[in-house]
């Protein structure tokens, strides 16, 4: 079967180049069930984007849930190996749009890598989050962070007010960060720089280093700066940035975040990161990395409007040889034209042309 | 995709004035001070288009991308929440959100506080970290009425200079939080228009230390 592109939507284009460039790098798909045992989003709540689920009760009683998410149920199924597990998946799931408070479709692509990850493993993770933005569009932009140095740069302060600070990083609001800082007796002079150094991997090794960080940081900053290395050889590498106001629930994120950003669409369109404390969570010893992709927004992005409905109009009579004008729509279509045929012109449609069958 | 950087400005007196911060900083569009009921203004020297929005529409335009970036209240970015970067106060509009009452008023933690608002959520906020149970009134405008008429214990609303609530025989129990303008900015153009984003941010932050 060959597939015409011209009749595809963008984002089934996109499934099928980010399935192959998953494949290629040598994940194997994941396929899951819609629905899941509520209970395992109850013990992980703020992972979710949206606390509301929707539930419903299975034939033997159960309470299952519609997945408002799709790693934790990879990493419940993970098997404690030696090995590194490459997965990625396309799946759909239920969240609440917060502009709307009514429960959305949204169609998840990603990938996770899961096991004792070294390096390399992180590498390629970003490599994959970097060319799957591409295989989108070319102007992306993808932005690294990493939860551990934000944590050990936070390490001390009140749960509450933590939270409010981290919230302050996200919005790249200094001027309310130095004041909640100086209201509570916090240092922010560090909070501020990491708040504001941003920069192509080339460039973040000095910018880092001239923050004067504490000893409990040295290791994040370690990490960035290995990364950093290896990732400067991409050919995306100039569009791969650190910026550390990207931040992601602490109680979950460990090392490296990240997220992605394509021109002409509002949110960012991937999100990804190091979880290793949601694995000690769910009792697994090993580390785990990934991200997702949401399609729902490439619907708006490249959107252009047929400017017909169809090729050409066939108009037929009930009293016409049937066979003689399904042989002519055959013979039409297989031309390469759309046909519709139509006993009379539908209201408000927009043909090429108009054929009369005689 | 134009390199016009889209700003959306509050309709009003704060956004006549903010206008005027961003003219001074190098992005003017004088079409914009004819006297007419136009709502989108083009330069296209300077590549910068505003438009007037709502005050509390602002939010939105900047989240969803219509507009890159916008001066919008900070008791609207409390209210709706909005997933943008907040880069700077602009130190106009300034006011404070508070929790104001009949002079008579004596709070008594052995029944629900009745509390009438056009802010929901900062009022919920505001009272869930007090761990007190109330009963909010969604209303859209004179909240002042609310207490004198029994329809509420208390009002959550923005105080300027407190002559609206002295004429009403109301006072101010408590602040909640100080308010004034903030630039924003859409997360995705804030990656793609950095350059002009942060060079406007940085010529308006020079005229904030003016100020003061």
């Amino acid at each position: 079967m060959e597939l015409k592109s011209e009749y595809m939507r963008t984002e089934e284009k996109v499934i099928f180049a980010l399935r192959e460039l998953y494949s290629k790098y040598g994940y194997a798909q994941f396929k899951m069930s819609k629905f899941e045992e509520y209970d395992l989003y109850v013990k992980n709540k703020d992972f979710l984007v949206s606390d509301s689920v929707i539930t419903f009760n299975d034939t033997n009683g159960r309470l299952m849930a519609l997945k408002p998410d799709v790693t934790l149920s990879i990493i419940k199924n993970s098997a404690e190996t030696e090995n590194v597990q490459k997965l990625y998946y396309n799946e759909n799931v239920y969240r609440v749009s917060k502009n709307t408070h009514s429960f959305k479709e949204i169609m998840q692509t990603g990938l996770e890598c899961i096991g004792s990850l070294d390096t390399y493993n992180i590498c390629e993770v970003v490599t994959l989050a970097a060319k799957s933005l591409c295989a989108i569009s070319e102007n992306f932009v993808l932005d690294i962070s990493h939860m551990g140095l934000i944590s050990s740069v936070l390490d001390g302060i009140d749960v509450d007010i933590k939270k409010q600070i981290l919230q302050y990083i996200s919005e790249k609001n200094t001027h309310d960060l130095v004041a909640l800082c100086e209201k509570e007796n916090i240092d922010s002079s560090i909070i501020v720089a990491l708040v504001n150094v941003s920069g192509t991997s080339e460039e973040i090794k000095q910018k880092l280093a001239a923050i004067p960080f504490g000893e409990n940081s040295k290791d994040a900053i370690e990490e960035i700066n290995t990364v950093a290395d290896i990732i400067t050889s991409l050919p995306e590498n100039n569009k791969i940035h650190f910026d550390f106001s990207i931040v992601n629930d602490m109680n979950y994120y460990s090392g490296i975040v990240f997220k992605g950003y394509i021109e002409g669409i509002p949110t960012g369109i991937l999100s990804g990161g190091r979880y290793d404390l949601l694995m000690s969570k769910m009792g697994k010893k090993t580390g785990a990395i990934g991200f997702a992709v949401y399609l729902d927004f490439l619907e708006r992005f490249m959107e252009e409007t047929k400017e017909y409905d169809t090729d050409i109009l066939l108009l037929y009579n009930d009293t016409d040889r049937l066979s003689e004008v399904l042989k002519t729509v055959d013979t039409l279509t297989s031309q390469g034209s759309r046909v519709l045929a139509e006993t009379s012109v539908p209201e408000g449609l927009k043909y090429k042309t108009l054929l009369r069958f005689e | 995709m134009d390199n016009y950087i889209n700003i959306a400005l509050p309709k009003g007196r704060l956004g006549e004035k903010v206008y005027d911060m961003f003219e001074r900083a190098g992005y003017p569009c004088p079409s914009i001070k004819e006297n007419n009921r136009k709502l989108i203004f083009e330069n296209p020297e300077k590549q910068v288009r505003y438009f007037w929005v709502k005050p509390s529409d602002v939010a939105i335009y900047v989240e969803r991308g219509a507009a890159d970036i916008g001066v919008a209240g900070k008791d609207i970015l409390l209210e709706y929440e909005p997933d943008i970067y907040e880069l700077l106060d602009l130190d106009l509009g300034k006011c404070r959100m508070a929790v104001a009452a009949k002079e008579s008023f004596r709070d008594n933690t052995d029944k629900t506080l009745r509390v009438a608002t056009k802010f929901v959520n900062i009022t919920k906020k505001y009272y869930a970290g007090k761990s007190r149970d109330i009963d909010v009134v969604k209303l859209n405008g004179s909240i002042e009425i609310a207490p004198i008429l029994g329809l509420s214990d208390v009002i959550v609303d923005i105080v300027e200079t407190g002559t609206t609530l002295k004429e009403n025989n109301l006072k101010v129990f408590e602040t909640i939080v100080p308010i004034s303008a903030r630039l924003i900015a859409n997360k995705s153009s804030y990656k793609f228009k950095a350059d002009k984003i942060t060079n406007i941010r940085a010529k308006l932050s020079e005229q904030v230390i003016k100020n003061d």
